[in-house]
């Protein structure tokens, strides 16, 4: 566990029904658990599913912060799709933020309409990289199938953002929380999934 | 864990709107009632969940000014009560709200409106602390999770204490954040509601005028005194924020950005109308610079400068600096939009004339540089399998068919999106809940102008309920000329599928006496057909025949919201069959993603062939029976 900047400005971005106000409630629920103080804000869009979604996450020793963090402040960006993750990282990442992807694109309307071009994952993992230098590029989507549903991708993406040993509390705090949050099928799911992610970025 | 947690002094996380629900279980309230709006939608959800465990009543009402007359009943007879509505159910509300105000409260009341600075989930960032003030109510503002619970708490007790309901004004930022909470003690009052037959409860006396501005006297006296209004900085500052909501948070890290918290004063006011007017006074006396953070309209700085403006002899010369001076304000200009740290930093910087360094971070023009292309957007859509989208595909069809420049009105729900692209921009008006009957009534009479375009308006299920019913009735009694859809999805889908009175539950699962739109049409005697919307050709073909009829008619277009159809279900499997698919040799111009535009719809470039999304998906199957060619299969194990 690396050293703890207070606060830990986490970011977690994607599209809406991803799961990201989930992935973020599982944060703030351990660092709950595990003694932090934490605030998370929420951003979305009108639309239910398909806008772009963004939380942010302050955990802290013991001062309360406001729900937003200020540009280019972010520690991690877990990013659930790649131009969603660039968007956020261009305002909030700074040499040294951590960035965290699932590299399975979700293609916005003008893309799928021809009228913009979604660009190469290549070229955008390439330029994440000339921005940070820690970036962990996860197939969080084909390994969520793998645990059942690619819409597990959100826990997948959590075990990740644990894995990397960025949080100042352990996994346990995290494993606890999926089976207070979650029931039956749902809850070995996630579970299956989030042990997936930790185990592709902790080694 | 989480908001029924028994002990107190225990830490837990909650979202803004469970601690708004805590915080009233920690008063004791027996009473709750709203209609589902953005940001303040999961309050009562959240009270149903407890409401056996804590024996309360909690319901989902067709309206927030039915809501608020149930939470008054209760209260007159002397139990504490609870309604929750977003900015624009206020104005729903507000002529039963006024007359409230006047006649006065019983047993403890509060009133929580979520202002939506910025209009995250609204279509407008209404400041709803003006209309508070013409209503002569108090006005508490949290500024973070944790107040949201402790102010709610304490506004039953000075709504008991004053016999006035008392507005909690929370903002989407709080509404919608989550952090950890300590806990009070759940209260468990043993009142018995009681209503004699000498009670009255009347608006009728000029002297009530008097005594509510006595109350309000009374409690500007008492809002001096209160916890919620808290100051950091150093004695006696010259240099002064006056905050309220989470600006003062933005605030306050935002001077120590600046690194100017240790001369910099910060007057986090809690409780903003009516003015804590002594605790200003002290504070202004010892500054010459003024800075106000509020969101959204300049409410507190307004009204802090007419409060200078009568004490000019004690007070001297202060610079005020805000919303009317133009130096608090973002990209759009003053008084629009939301605040954040940066916002502040950037304007606190400029007025305290100190250097503002940060990190470095890309305009749009240089991150696309970097990218070396365009960042492409990502517009407003409806849902993958969204019924609105096939109903709108139908409207959008029949019109041309029709060929007589059909006018489409439109109203509040995920239907709005119905005024962009995913709902082929078909709706020409959007106001409020129900004005799109009422304006379509009105176009629909102008026939002996010479307005001679069918006029068909939409509106979704909840809606109908909420505010269609008196605008049909209207239609009815005056002859008015024009077709109403119905988008019926079976729930409030927007706001996260709360019931309505058409559903056969309530909001606690109890079985309701469901009301049955067709019912109401028919008492209504306006002839109405139902067809499902996934049943594209037959509901184009509806579409047509009822656009020949003439004055009011209904059609409801009638199919379960995807998301809702769906939860819990294993979903139909839906794939293209490439041996089928032809490609852009098909000559439908991608008919499934370019033209039909369902996000699940996806181009599969290398091999020049439509492709479906599995994990977008939500199995509706419609694209399967639009696809010229028939390539694509769905796998049903839903219906």
């Amino acid at each position: 566990m690396s050293a703890f900047v207070e606060p830990l400005n986490i970011i977690i971005t994607g599209v809406g029904g991803q799961g990201n106000v989930l992935a973020s409630q599982v944060v703030s629920v351990a660092a709950v658990e595990a003694g932090y103080r934490v605030v998370v804000g929420e951003t979305f869009g009108v639309s239910q599913r398909g806008g772009s979604v963004m939380s942010h996450v302050r955990i802290s020793k013991n001062k309360t912060y406001g729900p937003l963090i200020p540009r280019g402040q972010a520690g991690v960006i877990a990013g659930f799709e790649p131009l969603e993750t660039l968007r956020v990282m261009f305002n909030y990442a700074n040499p040294d933020t951590v960035v965290i992807m699932n590299d399975r694109p979700n293609y916005p309307l003008g893309c799928l309409l021809g009228e913009d071009n979604y660009p190469e994952p290549a070229r955008i993992e390439d330029t994440i990289r000339r921005r940070v230098t820690r970036l962990y590029c996860l197939p969080a989507t084909e390994l969520a199938k793998e645990a059942g549903s690619p819409l597990a991708a959100n826990m997948v993406m959590t075990g990740a953002l644990v894995g990397s040993g960025l949080l100042p509390f352990g996994r346990e705090y995290f494993t606890r929380t999926i089976e207070i949050l979650f029931k039956d099928g749902v809850r070995d799911l996630n579970l299956t999934a989030f042990e997936l992610g930790y185990r592709l970025v902790a080694g | 864990m989480g908001v029924c947690e028994e002990l107190a002094g225990v830490r837990v996380a909650l979202t803004g709107n469970e601690s708004l629900a805590r915080g009233a279980l920690e008063a004791g309230v027996a009473y709750a009632a709203s209609y589902p709006g953005s940001p303040t939608a999961e309050v009562l959800g959240t009270l149903a969940r407890v409401a056996k465990m804590f024996n309360l009543y909690v319901e989902w009402s067709v309206n927030e000014k039915v809501a608020m007359e149930g939470a008054a009943a209760a209260s007159f007879t002397g139990l504490r009560s609870l309604v929750v509505m977003k900015a624009d159910g206020l104005n729903v509300a507000l002529d039963f709200a006024s007359a409230l105000a006047l006649s006065g409260t019983r047993g403890g009341m509060v009133i929580v409106v979520g202002d939506d600075p910025g209009a995250h989930s609204s279509v407008r960032e209404e400041d709803s602390r003006n209309l508070c003030k013409a209503l002569h109510l108090p006005i508490w503002e949290p500024s973070s999770v944790q107040e949201a619970k402790d102010m709610t708490r304490e506004a039953f007790a000075l709504s008991e204490e004053l016999k006035l309901p008392v507005v909690v004004r929370c903002v989407t930022r709080v509404c919608h954040a989550s952090g950890d909470v300590e806990l009070g003690e759940i209260a468990r009052p043993e009142r018995r509601p009681q209503f004699g037959r000498n009670d009255r409860v009347i608006t009728f006396s000029i002297q009530l005028h008097a005594r509510l501005e006595q109350k309000l006297s009374r409690a500007a006296v008492m809002a001096g005194d209160s916890i919620f209004n808290m100051y950091t900085g150093p004695d006696k500052a010259a240099r002064l924020v006056i905050a309220s909501g989470p600006s003062a948070m933005y605030a306050r890290e935002a001077l120590d950005m600046l690194e100017l918290a240790g001369s910099v004063g910060v007057l986090k006011l809690g409780i903003t109308w009516p003015l804590p007017e002594t605790l200003l006074l002290n504070y202004l006396k010892n500054a010459s610079e003024v800075v106000f953070t509020e969101e959204v309209e300049p409410f507190v700085e307004d009204n802090v400068l007419a409060l200078a403006a009568r004490h000019w002899d004690e007070l001297g010369s202060i610079r005020f600096y805000g919303k009317r001076s133009g130096h608090v304000a973002g990209p759009a200009g003053a008084g629009i939009g939301e605040l954040n740290p940066d916002l502040l930093a950037d304007s606190l910087a400029k007025i305290f004339n100190v250097p503002r360094t940060e990190q470095a971070v890309l305009t749009s023009q240089e991150a696309e540089a970097l990218l070396g292309e365009k960042m492409p957007g990502r517009e407003l859509a409806l849902c993958a399998g969204c019924p609105h989208r096939a109903s709108f595909w139908a409207i959008r069809t029949a019109l041309e068919l029709d060929g007589r420049e059909g006018i489409v009105l439109g109203d509040i729900g995920c239907y709005t999106l119905g005024i962009a692209r995913t709902g082929y921009y078909l709706l020409q008006t959007m106001h409020c809940m129900g004005a799109g009957v009422g304006i379509a009534g009105g176009l629909g009479k102008l026939d002996r102008f010479g307005f001679n375009k069918p006029v068909i308006t939409v509106v979704g299920d909840s809606t109908f309920y909420h505010a269609a019913i008196p605008a049909l009735v209207n239609a009815r009694y005056n002859r008015a000329n024009f077709m109403c859809v119905v988008l019926d999805n079976e729930t409030t889908a927007m706001t996260g599928h709360q019931p309505h009175p058409g559903r056969q539950a309530t909001a606690t699962g109890e079985p309701a006496d469901t009301v049955y739109m067709e019912e109401i049409i028919r008492g209504l005697n306006i002839p109405y057909a139902i067809s499902d919307p996934y049943n594209v050709e037959d509901t184009i073909n509806a579409v047509c025949d009822m656009l020949q009829q003439s004055g009011p008619r209904v059609l409801i277009m009638r199919r379960t919201c995807a998301l809702a159809a769906v939860k819990g279900k294993q979903k139909n499997r839906v794939y293209v069959d490439w041996d089928k698919c032809i490609g852009d040799a098909c000559g439908c111009g991608r008919f499934c993603s370019k033209v039909y535009a369902c996000p699940a719809n996806i181009w599969d470039a290398e091999h020049g062939k439509a492709r479906i999304d599995e994990a977008v998906c939500n199995g509706c199957g419609v694209c399967a029976t639009l696809c010229p060619q028939r390539a694509i299969v769905v796998e049903r194990t839903v219906e």
